[in-house]
């Protein structure tokens, strides 16, 4: 197979990933994770008695604080805390902790392209390692579609910068579940294969848009694997 | 719980009464028989309405009304020296100001929320800042907005203020910004004799000119592919297309999918949400957009030429 991406890697090979949790002493949990030259770390403190203003009370309450490498945080970094705020919301159990605030800090470490999904990934470790009950993991993926057509999976910056667009993907992980199988399928389809969070840049047709989506369930599942093996 | 209480009392509870207390049930309720509080069907979006050249001191303007939600933008051009790496380019800033009288949600003295994430949006719908793309399929083509290479070229200031926040914010946003585009009118320009750009007023435009003007005539950019949105809420197996903010606050899961007049897809939108969105709901949702596209070109059309018979 030709090889056309920079670091010399095949279009659906990822990164090295590296996730490890509890690394810091105080928080309630904390996670790093790793992809390529990409790192986030990320900080659980929670959950607090109390909600913020405009919030329903009846559920608990997610608070995403993102702290870029350098800098004031602006539109960009905003976008991400917000996404990532109502991505948690939709994976946890928000009956469990009612009336109760928890706090997650993203701390970027270095950006080397694919930073939202790595942010969801490490905020689901920090997650699990603080505790917080979950109805599942979101497992985060980047895919860019080259100029020519083809899908590139975990692009680095400057392959991002390259590219005609990028989606980020977030899907749940795959449910062991002692259900009978098929019993969890929504229309035909596995739960695992429906979109938690999509973020597209640049223009694409919608074929182009599937092909993305069916790379990225694919490299999802590998993910939750071993997000799974790691969290043991 | 709730629901079961409340499929009891609704026979004997007022209306409204029962719309504030379980406002998810009645919802559903409504989408059973495939209608909503407000008379439409599922798939139908609000009445929209454009209007061109809102604002008499800016360059272009335009007042959008998408049902309640009204959106202001408004264009203003000034004079920059563009940089190094891009001599021969002008550019834009693009804002998105949520004043408190929009929704009781924002207060005043503080920021809403949703301000930054929908200009961040805009900015990335409209400009597309992928270094690829720039060159060939963004909607504004930079280069117009150039007067001398390397010396002078135009700084287009856009503003969007909400004035009425009452769902689907960004695309009454989008729309109220590609409607101040599609009406901005360049003004005419000319150098003096300090190498300095002056405007040329209509006034002496005559024969009077002692020099000559950079660009011959007042002009409108040509926008390459125009962007416009749809915002669906998903809620079970139901869609609903351009939901209000009460819609939008009781069934949380949003998409927004951008196609432009070519049907490229320029997003596909899904902060979170309960809901998962199978293939088949994000086919539908584009096949929604689509249609929606088709109102809006010609709502947008209607408008352009209702402003040059004026």
């Amino acid at each position: 197979m030709e090889i056309d991406r920079g670091d010399g890697r095949k279009p659906n090979q990822l990164r090295p990933v590296a996730c490890s949790r509890g690394i810091l002493n105080r928080a309630h949990g904390s996670a790093s994770w790793s992809q390529g030259e990409t790192k986030v770390l990320a900080a659980v403190y929670g959950p607090k008695a109390g909600t913020k203003k405009n919030e329903n009370p009846e559920k608990a309450c997610f608070e995403v604080i993102w702290k870029p490498k350098t800098g004031q945080i602006g539109k960009p970094e905003k976008e991400c805390e917000m996404i990532l705020k109502r991505t948690l919301q939709s994976i946890c159990l928000l009956n469990v902790h009612p009336n109760t605030t928890t706090s997650i800090i993203i701390q970027v470490v270095n950006d080397d392209g694919g930073l939202l999904p790595c942010a969801i990934n490490v905020a689901c470790a920090a997650l699990v390692d603080a505790g917080i009950p979950l109805k599942h993991l979101a497992v985060a993926i980047c895919c860019s579609l080259a100029k020519n057509g083809r899908v590139l999976l975990d692009p680095n910056k400057s392959e991002e910068q390259n590219m005609k667009g990028f989606v980020y993907l977030a899907f749940p992980n795959s449910i062991q579940s002692v259900l009978p199988e098929g019993s969890l399928q929504v229309g035909g389809e596995p739960v695992e294969h429906g979109i938690i969070t999509s973020v597209t840049h640049g223009a694409m047709s919608v074929d182009d848009y599937l092909l993305c989506l069916q790379r990225g369930r694919a490299a999802c599942e590998k993910l939750s694997v071993f997000i799974r093996s790691s969290l043991k | 719980m709730a629901a079961a209480s409340g499929s009891d009392l609704s026979s004997e509870m007022e209306v409204d009464a029962f719309r504030r207390l379980f406002p998810l049930h009645f919802h559903e309720r409504h989408l059973l028989k495939s209608i909503r509080p407000d008379g439409r069907t599922l798939g139908k979006a609000r009445d929209t309405i454009i209007s061109l050249g809102a604002v008499t001191s800016a360059n272009g303007s335009a007042l959008t009304k998408i049902g309640c939600t009204t959106m202001l933008a408004a264009i203003k051009l000034e004079v920059m020296t563009p940089t190094v790496e891009s001599p021969d380019e002008g550019c834009i800033a693009i804002d998105f100001h949520m004043p408190p009288i929009c929704s009781p949600i924002v207060r005043p003295g503080r920021p809403a929320d949703a301000a930054p994430v929908v200009a961040k949006q805009l900015s990335d719908t409209i400009l597309r800042q992928l270094r690829y793309l720039w060159k060939n399929s963004g909607m504004i083509d930079l280069k117009e907005l150039s007067l001398v290479s390397g010396k002078a070229a135009w700084m287009a200031y856009l503003d969007i203020y909400c004035l009425d926040a009452d769902g689907s914010l960004f695309d009454a946003a989008l729309l109220s910004a590609v409607a101040a585009f599609s009406h901005l009118q360049i003004p005419v320009v000319s150098l003096n004799d300090e190498g300095r750009i002056v405007l040329v007023s209509e006034d002496n435009g005559g024969g009077k000119l002692e020099k000559e003007p950079v660009n011959k005539e007042k002009r409108k950019l040509n926008l390459a592919t125009i962007p416009f949105s749809l915002t669906c809420v998903l809620h079970k197996n139901y869609i609903l297309a351009d939901p209000t903010a009460e819609e939008e606050s009781i069934m949380e899961t949003l998409v927004t999918v951008v196609l432009d007049s070519s049907s490229q897809l320029v997003s596909l939108y899904k902060p979170g949400g309960p809901v998962l969105a199978h293939t088949s709901a994000i086919q539908d949702c584009v096949a929604l957009t689509r249609q929606r596209l088709k109102e809006l070109q010609k709502i947008l059309n209607e408008a352009i030429s209702d402003m040059e018979v004026d």
